[in-house]
């Protein structure tokens, strides 16, 4: 089978819609099919990857630390944009801190978060076959 | 061109589907392919055959049934959205006891990675709603 870039673009804040969960099981499902896949935070998006998230308050499951697993399924390109990271008043260190294990380098820890500018995410998204809106 | 769908929002509340149901009908009348039409988040209501707008309104999964009758069109609703909103087909719905099923004709329930598969076979993945 071919293989398509993939790319889920997360815009939704993680409660107060199902958006971004429902969007976490694709990306797992989808890790399945061996395709290039990439993730991408925008706008409320970034809000998913923060960390320290408790939901107990609101009855729903916290579902953030899945997204430390995703280096495990081979999703290793998580794309957040730097813009929408300042217009929220947060920073990379706000955000979970995502390794992956490179099987080439002898299992070497590298992030997996690359914080790119709106101009470059622009880029890298006209560069996908699909691209999963969320 | 082979065209795939996906359906995000429920019916009426949002437009998603009815717009997704007249580009489907647009891109089959001239003479594109549509490989899987594939439903997630609400939009797994789309395929409800309890839905009875009223009679000057359309019915939005009945014309999904009828097009899909016409054109031998794959409507693909996910389990894993479906399962939690309490949409089901036959089988489903004796495996967890229920006396019906609440899916229309036409509609089937399958997994995402149905949706996944409908990205790489398509040339478009046309996406409606959210």
């Amino acid at each position: 089978m071919a293989v398509k870039k993939f790319m889920y673009v997360n815009r939704k804040a993680p409660y107060g819609t199902v958006y971004a969960l429902e969007s976490l099981e694709v990306v797992l499902i989808g890790a399945a099919f061996d395709q290039d896949v990439s993730l991408a935070f925008i706008g409320d998006g970034v809000y998913e990857l923060t960390k320290g998230q408790n939901t107990d308050a609101i009855g729903q499951k916290n579902f953030s630390p899945v997204y430390s697993a995703l280096g495990d399924y081979d999703v290793n390109k998580i794309y957040v944009e730097k813009e929408s990271l300042e217009e929220r008043g947060l920073t990379l260190d706000d955000l979970q801190h995502l390794v992956w294990e490179d099987e080439d380098e002898d299992w070497a820890e590298k992030d997996s978060i690359r914080l790119v500018s709106r101009a470059d995410l622009a880029d890298v998204m006209a560069e996908q076959d699909i691209c999963l809106s969320f | 061109m082979k065209f795939s769908i996906q359906i995000n929002e429920g019916p009426y509340q949002h437009q998603a589907s009815d717009t997704a149901y007249q580009f489907a009908k647009a891109a089959l009348a001239a003479g594109h392919e549509v490989f899987r039409v594939f439903f997630y988040h609400d939009g797994v209501y789309n395929a409800t055959k309890l839905a009875v707008p009223p009679q000057d309104d359309r019915d939005i999964p009945k014309l999904w049934s009828a097009l899909s009758k016409e054109n031998n069109l794959d409507l693909v609703v996910c389990i894993a959205a479906a399962q939690r909103r309490g949409m089901m087909d036959a089988d489903e719905a004796k495996r967890q006891g229920f006396s019906d099923d609440n899916l229309i004709e036409g509609f089937r329930i399958s997994g995402l990675g149905q949706l996944i598969e409908a990205g790489i076979e398509s040339d478009r993945l046309v996406v409606f709603g959210a």
